[in-house]
C-alpha cells in the first residue's frame, strides 16, 4: 500500500455529509437528510473495511506503522511544518472499523428513533461532523493533528449533548462536559508542547523512534531535566494522560459523563459509550512505546487511575436508578479496565499482553456497549421514561430488544462464549502477571459488573408486570431493530477474533490461549453476581431496600456518587470563587478596566486632535508631505547615519 | 527574437489588444452597455486565464524590461483583481454613460502597472508610474454629476504631481551621484554618501505616497471617499498591490547596499502608519473612508514583512496581497451593492443588515474577519506570514507593536460585524438582490478568503516562485 488518497476519503466522506446537510439540510433535505447521512457513512464504512482487509491480509509477520498519506498543511520553515496525514497501524485500522461500524449502526437506528424530530437534518449534520472528527483523530499522524481533531470531537460532543437546547438540564450538561474536558485538554496541550519541545518533532513515528532509543540525545535531555522532582518526560506524559483521562471520564475527571446522558440516546451510544470516550485509551496506546520503554512511572499512574475508576464506577452503578446513568457508570468502569490493562502492560512479546487485551476490550466493548445503549433507547422510546421504577415485565412487549439486551449483558458480565469474556480474561491475565493488587480489584469489579448489569436487566424485563399507560405501539421499526441484531451478533461473536494476531505492542503476532483453570474464578464470580441480582430483582420484593438499609452509609454515599460533584462545587464555588474569583474581579474592574478606559479615552483624544490634520485642503497636504520628506532626510543624513 | 518579445510581453500585449478593441468599439457605432459589459467581463477573464500559459523568463530592450515567473504571478494577481472589479461593480458600470472609456482608462493604468513591475530602469519606472496614475485620476472623476468626485480627481492629480516632482528630483540626484539609472548597475555605485541618501529619501517618498504611508497619506481618504466605489477599490487593491510589488523588488535588488538606512526608515514609518491608520479608522462613519483608513493600516503590516529583507518577506507580501485582493474586494463589493441600490454609505445604517440581507452580511463579515486576521480565514495566515517574516530580523519589540496594532484593528472590524448581526435598526436596509455577476464575484471572493489560507500549496507555490 503506497501513498493512497482513498484512505483519506474515509473521514472526508462524513465531512462532505456534514457540509451538505449543514448548509442545505434544512431547506432541501428536510426528510431525506437521514438517508443521505447514512449513505455517506455506508460508503465510508465500506472503505474502512476494505482498508482493514488490505492491511491485515498482508503476509508480513511484523505489522508496520506506516504513513499512508500525508499533506503538508502549513510550512513554517524547512524543519517546522504542520502536516495532515493518515497513519496506518493495527490500532488505527481497528479503530477505523469500529468507529465507522458503530457510527453506521447509530445512523441507521436514528432513522427510526429521531423521526419527526424538528431538527432532524441538524442532528444528522452533527452526527456526520462527529464521525469525521473521530476518524480524523484515530488516523492522526502527528500530535498537532490529533489535538485539532481532539478539540473537534469535543465540540461535536458538546453540540450533540446540548441537542435539546430548550431543555435547561441538557444545556447545563453540555456546558459541564465541555468545561471539564477543556480543563483536561489544557493539560493535554501543555503536555504536547513539552513533549514536542524535547523530541523536536510532532510526527508520531519520529517521536516514538527518538523517545524510545536510549542513545538519542532528545530522550537523554527529556529524562535528565527535572521540575518539582519529576523529569520532563514524566511531566509531558502525565499531562498528556490528563487530557486522555478527561476525555475518557477517568476518576476524578469523570463527572461530566453521567450528565452527558441528556443527549439523544443514540448519541450516547455512539459518543459516550463506543467511540469518543475511548479516545483517552487510544491516546495512551498511541504513545504506548514511549510510556512503556522510557517512563514506567507514568504508566503506573495510568494503571492506578484506571483501576480506581473501574471500581468506583462499578459501585456507583449498583445504586443508580436512571438506566442511562447505570450504563454511563458501567462505561466508565469498563474504560477503567482498558486503562489499567495498558498500565500493567510492558513492551514487546508476551509481556505486551495487557496492550493487546486493552485494545481487544475496546473492540468488544464498543459492540456490546453500543448495543446496550441502543437497547435502552428502544426501552425509553417505549415507556417514555428513564427510571427503572417505570419499567418491568417488558420482555413480552419488546422481544428483540430483550434478547439482544440479554446477549449484551452476558457479554459485559464476562460469561463465555460471549465477546466480553475473551477480552476480560486477557485483561485479568495481564493484571495477574504484573500487578496482584490490581488483579484483585479487577476481579471484584468484574463480579460487581455482572451484578449491576443483571440488576438492570431484571428490573427492565422481569420484576413487576408491565403497567403501561397510553396506547401501545410496536417495538420500533426495522431501522431500529436491524442495528440491534447486527450489534447483537457482534457482541456474541466478536470474541472469537484472533485479536492478538493483529494487534500487539511490537507488531509481531501474539498467540492468545484460554486457560480453563484461570478462567474459572472470574466466571464463577460473574455467575454469583448474576444470581444475586436474580435473587434481588427477579420478582418485586423488599429485599433490595433491606439490603440498602443494612449497608446504608455505603449505599447512600454511592447513590450520591461519593459526593464528588459536591466536592467540585465546593472547590469551584466556595474556594475558587471567593479566594480567586472575587479578588480577580475586583482587580479587573478597578485596575484593568481603569487602565483600559484610560487608554481608550486617550486614544480617542489623540484621534480627535490629529483629525485636524485631515483638513481637506490639498495645499496643506503638500506641506505635510514636504515636511515628511525633510524630516526623513534630516533624520537619516544627520542623526541616524 | 520576435517570438521572445511576444511571449515575454504577453501580459502587456493582451491588455493593449483589449484596449484597442474598446477604442474601436467606441469610435465605431458603439454598443449598448448591456451587451458591452458582459463582453468586457469575458475579455478580462480570458486575459486573466491567459496569464497562466506560455510564460517565460527573460530580459528585453537591454534591461529596460524584465520578466520572471514571480513577476508574471504578480501580474496575474492584478488581472484577477481587475476582473473581479468588473463583476462586482456591474450595477454601477451599467449605468455609466461612458463605459468603454472607463475600461480604457482602467486598462491603461493596468498597463502602466505591468510595465512598472517589469521595469529595469529608473526612467522606465517613472514613465510607467505616471501611466499607472494619470488615468486613475480621470477615473476618479467618473461620477460626473457629483462635485465630490471632481474634487477627488483634482486632489489626486495635484498630489501626485507634487509627488512626481520630488521623485524626478530624486532620480536626477541619484543619476548625478552614481552616473547610472539602470537597476542592474546601481547597486555597485551606492556608497551611502549624504547625497545618495537624500536622493534615496526622495525616491522613497514617492513610493510612500502611492502606498499611503503616513505622513504621505493625507490625500487617500478624500480621494477614496469622493471616487466611485469601482475606482476606490481599484486604487486601494490593484494600485497598492502593484506599488508594493515594485517597492519591495527595488529595495531588495537595487538598494540592497543601503539596507541599514532603509530598514530604520521602514520601522519608523511602519509604526507610524499602523498607529495613525488605526486611530483614524476607529472614528470613521463612512464605510468607504473606513476602508480607506483601514487599508492604510494594512500597508503598515506589509511594511513589517518588507523590513525583513529576505525571500520570506517577498513571498509573504505577495501572498498577503493575493488575500487582500479577495478580502478587500469582497468588502468593497458589498459596500458597492448597498451604496448603488440605496445610496447608503454610513456604518450606522448597516445595523440589522443580517435580518434583511443574510448573504451580503455573511460575505462582509467574512471579509472583515479576514482583514482583521481572524483564523481560520486566509487573512490570518497572511498576517501570520507577514509577522513571522518580520520576526526574522529579531527586532521583537517591532513585531510586538505590530501585533498590538492587529488587536486594535480587530476592535473596529468587529464593531461593524456586531452592528450588522446584533444591533437593531428601525429603518433597516431593505432586501437587495445583487446583480448575478456581482453575486458570482462575491462567491469567488468568499471562496478565496476561505481556501487561500487552508490550501497550503498556494503559499508553497509563491515560495517556490522566488
Amino acid at each position: 500500500m503506497n501513498s493512497s488518497f482513498y484512505i483519506a476519503l474515509i473521514p472526508l466522506l462524513p465531512l462532505a455529509g456534514f457540509i451538505l446537510l449543514g448548509l442545505f439540510g434544512r431547506s432541501f433535505f428536510k426528510n431525506s437528510s437521514g438517508i443521505i447521512g447514512t449513505l455517506f457513512l455506508l460508503a465510508s464504512a465500506a472503505l474502512a473495511v476494505y482498508v482493514a482487509y488490505d492491511y491485515f491480509s498482508g503476509s508480513a509477520t511484523i505489522r508496520p506503522r506506516e504513513i499512508a498519506f500525508t499533506y503538508t498543511w502549513l510550512q513554517f520553515s524547512d524543519t517546522l511544518s504542520i502536516d495532515m496525514g493518515v497513519l496506518l497501524d493495527p490500532i488505527s485500522v481497528m479503530m477505523l472499523v469500529v468507529v465507522t461500524f458503530v457510527s453506521l449502526m447509530v445512523h441507521i437506528y436514528s432513522l427510526g428513533y429521531m423521526k419527526g424530530e424538528e431538527r432532524y437534518p441538524t442532528y444528522y449534520a452533527f452526527l456526520s461532523l462527529f464521525t469525521f472528527s473521530m476518524l480524523g483523530l484515530v488516523m492522526s499522524s502527528n500530535l498537532f493533528q490529533i489535538y485539532i481533531f481532539w478539540e473537534l470531537v469535543g465540540v461535536s460532543s458538546f453540540l450533540l449533548i446540548g441537542f435539546y437546547y430548550n431543555k435547561p438540564s441538557a444545556v447545563a450538561a453540555a456546558k459541564k462536559a465541555f468545561i471539564v474536558t477543556r480543563f483536561a485538554d489544557l493539560g493535554f496541550l501543555i503536555g504536547i508542547l513539552i513533549l514536542s519541545w524535547y523530541s523536536g518533532t510532532l510526527d508520531f513515528n519520529t517521536l516514538i523512534a527518538r523517545m524510545t532509543s536510549p542513545e538519542s540525545d532528545q530522550l537523554k535531555s527529556a529524562i535528565t531535566s527535572s521540575f518539582l522532582g519529576l523529569s520532563g518526560l514524566t511531566w509531558a506524559l502525565l499531562l498528556i494522560f490528563m487530557g486522555g483521562a478527561g476525555k475518557s471520564a477517568m476518576f476524578p475527571l469523570h463527572i461530566w459523563l453521567p450528565d452527558a446522558m441528556e443527549g439523544p440516546t443514540p448519541v450516547s451510544a455512539l459518543i459516550h459509550a463506543a467511540t469518543m470516550v475511548v479516545a483517552g485509551v487510544y491516546l495512551v496506546a498511541r504513545l504506548f512505546p514511549v510510556f512503556a520503554i522510557s517512563d514506567p512511572a507514568a504508566l503506573e499512574v495510568v494503571a492506578w487511575v484506571g483501576a480506581v475508576s473501574a471500581v468506583i464506577a462499578a459501585v456507583i452503578a449498583c445504586t443508580q436508578t436512571d438506566i442511562k446513568r447505570v450504563l454511563a457508570y458501567s462505561t466508565m468502569s469498563q474504560i477503567g479496565f482498558m486503562m489499567f490493562a495498558l498500565g500493567v502492560s510492558k513492551y514487546g512479546g508476551e509481556t505486551g499482553l495487557g496492550y493487546t487485551a486493552s485494545m481487544f476490550h475496546l473492540f468488544t466493548h464498543a459492540m456490546f456497549k453500543a448495543l446496550l445503549f441502543l437497547g435502552a433507547g428502544a426501552v425509553i422510546h417505549y415507556v417514555h421514561s428513564n427510571e427503572m421504577k417505570d419499567m418491568g415485565g417488558l420482555r413480552k412487549y419488546l422481544p428483540i430488544t430483550h434478547i439482544t439486551f440479554l446477549v449484551a449483558c452476558l457479554a459485559i458480565a464476562g460469561i463465555p462464549p460471549f465477546a466480553g469474556f475473551f477480552s476480560k480474561e486477557e485483561i485479568l491475565l495481564a493484571a495477574h502477571e504484573n500487578s496482584p493488587a490490581i488483579y484483585w480489584i479487577a476481579l471484584f469489579t468484574s463480579g460487581l459488573t455482572a451484578f449491576y448489569m443483571f440488576r438492570l436487566y431484571f428490573s427492565i424485563f422481569w420484576n413487576k408486570p408491565a403497567h403501561l399507560h397510553g396506547e401501545k405501539h410496536g417495538e420500533g421499526g426495522f431501522a431500529m431493530m436491524l442495528p440491534l441484531i447486527l450489534l447483537g451478533i457482534g457482541a456474541a461473536g466478536a470474541g472469537f477474533t484472533p485479536f492478538g494476531k493483529y494487534v500487539s505492542t511490537d507488531g509481531s503476532p501474539l498467540e492468545s490461549h484460554i486457560d480453563i483453570g484461570f478462567s474459572a474464578l472470574p466466571v464463577a464470580l460473574g455467575v454469583v453476581g448474576i444470581v444475586a441480582a436474580m435473587w434481588l430483582y427477579l420478582k418485586p420484593t423488599n429485599r433490595p431496600e433491606k439490603l440498602a438499609a443494612s449497608l446504608s452509609s455505603l449505599y447512600k454515599s454511592a447513590y450520591h456518587k461519593f459526593y464528588i460533584d459536591e466536592l467540585y462545587l465546593f472547590i469551584t464555588k466556595k474556594v475558587l470563587f471567593n479566594l480567586v474569583g472575587r479578588p480577580a474581579a475586583w482587580f479587573d474592574r478597578n485596575v484593568v478596566d481603569g487602565l483600559m478606559n484610560l487608554t481608550g479615552n486617550s486614544t480617542e483624544a489623540v484621534s480627535g486632535a490629529i483629525k485636524k490634520l485631515q483638513s481637506g485642503k490639498v495645499q496643506q497636504y503638500a506641506i505635510y508631505f514636504l515636511g515628511g520628506v525633510i524630516v526623513l532626510a534630516v533624520l537619516f543624513i544627520y542623526v541616524w547615519k | 527574437m520576435l517570438n521572445d518579445f511576444l511571449i515575454l510581453m504577453k501580459p502587456e500585449l493582451t491588455v493593449t489588444v483589449i484596449l484597442f478593441l474598446l477604442l474601436f468599439i467606441k469610435i465605431g457605432k458603439g454598443m449598448k452597455n448591456e451587451t458591452l459589459l458582459p463582453l468586457i467581463q469575458v475579455l478580462l477573464l480570458l486575459n486573466f486565464l491567459l496569464g497562466f500559459f506560455f510564460n517565460k523568463q527573460g530580459v528585453l530592450f537591454e534591461g529596460l524590461y524584465t520578466s520572471t515567473s514571480m513577476i508574471v504571478f504578480q501580474k496575474n494577481i492584478l488581472n484577477l483583481g481587475v476582473y473581479l472589479i468588473s463583476l462586482l461593480c456591474a450595477d454601477w458600470l451599467r449605468k455609466t454613460p461612458h463605459l468603454p472609456e472607463f475600461f480604457m482608462l482602467m486598462l491603461s493604468a493596468l498597463l502602466g502597472m505591468f510595465f512598472m513591475i517589469s521595469s529595469g530602469n529608473l526612467l522606465m519606472f517613472y514613465l510607467s508610474l505616471e501611466l499607472a496614475t494619470i488615468p486613475v485620476a480621470a477615473m476618479a472623476n467618473f461620477d460626473l454629476e457629483k462635485k465630490i468626485s471632481s474634487e477627488a480627481a483634482m486632489k489626486m492629480i495635484l498630489s501626485s504631481a507634487f509627488s512626481s516632482g520630488i521623485l524626478l528630483f530624486g532620480i536626477s540626484l541619484l543619476y548625478g551621484a552614481t552616473g547610472t539609472i539602470s537597476f542592474a548597475e546601481l547597486p555597485a555605485q551606492l556608497d551611502g554618501s549624504p547625497l545618495q541618501i537624500m536622493a534615496f529619501v526622495f525616491l522613497f517618498t514617492a513610493f510612500a505616497f502611492k502606498l499611503s504611508i503616513v505622513p504621505f497619506h493625507l490625500w487617500t481618504a478624500d480621494v477614496y471617499e469622493g471616487s466611485p466605489i469601482a475606482v476606490t477599490s481599484f486604487l486601494s487593491v490593484i494600485s497598492k498591490g502593484s506599488i508594493a510589488f515594485i517597492f519591495i523588488s527595488t529595495l531588495y535588488k537595487v538598494f540592497q547596499p543601503m539596507e541599514a538606512i532603509w530598514y530604520n526608515m521602514i520601522v519608523v514609518l511602519a509604526i507610524a502608519t499602523m498607529v495613525i491608520g488605526n486611530l483614524f479608522a476607529l472614528r470613521q462613519q463612512n464605510i468607504k473612508r473606513f476602508l480607506a483608513f483601514s487599508s492604510i493600516a494594512q500597508v503598515g503590516f506589509i511594511l513589517v514583512a518588507i523590513s525583513s529583507n529576505s525571500p520570506a518577506g517577498l513571498s509573504a507580501v505577495v501572498y498577503f496581497v493575493l488575500i487582500y485582493v479577495f478580502s478587500n474586494l469582497a468588502a468593497f463589493g458589498v459596500a458597492s451593492v448597498i451604496s448603488e441600490k440605496t445610496g447608503r454609505e454610513n456604518i450606522d445604517e448597516y445595523k440589522g443588515l443580517y435580518k434583511t440581507n443574510p448573504f451580503l452580511t455573511w460575505v462582509l463579515a467574512l471579509a472583515l474577519f479576514s482583514l482583521a486576521g481572524v483564523p481560520p480565514t486566509a487573512g490570518f495566515f497572511g498576517k501570520l506570514f507577514l509577522l513571522t517574516a518580520g520576526a526574522t530580523k529579531a527586532d521583537y519589540w517591532f513585531v510586538t507593536v505590530a501585533a498590538l496594532n492587529m488587536i486594535i484593528s480587530l476592535y473596529y472590524y468587529l464593531r461593524i460585524t456586531r452592528a450588522m448581526f446584533m444591533d437593531k435598526n428601525d429603518q433597516p436596509i431593505e432586501k437587495l438582490r445583487p446583480d448575478p455577476s456581482a453575486r458570482l464575484a462575491l462567491l469567488i471572493c468568499t471562496a478565496g478568503i476561505i481556501l487561500t489560507g487552508l490550501l497550503s500549496w498556494v503559499y508553497d507555490y509563491i515560495v517556490k516562485l522566488n
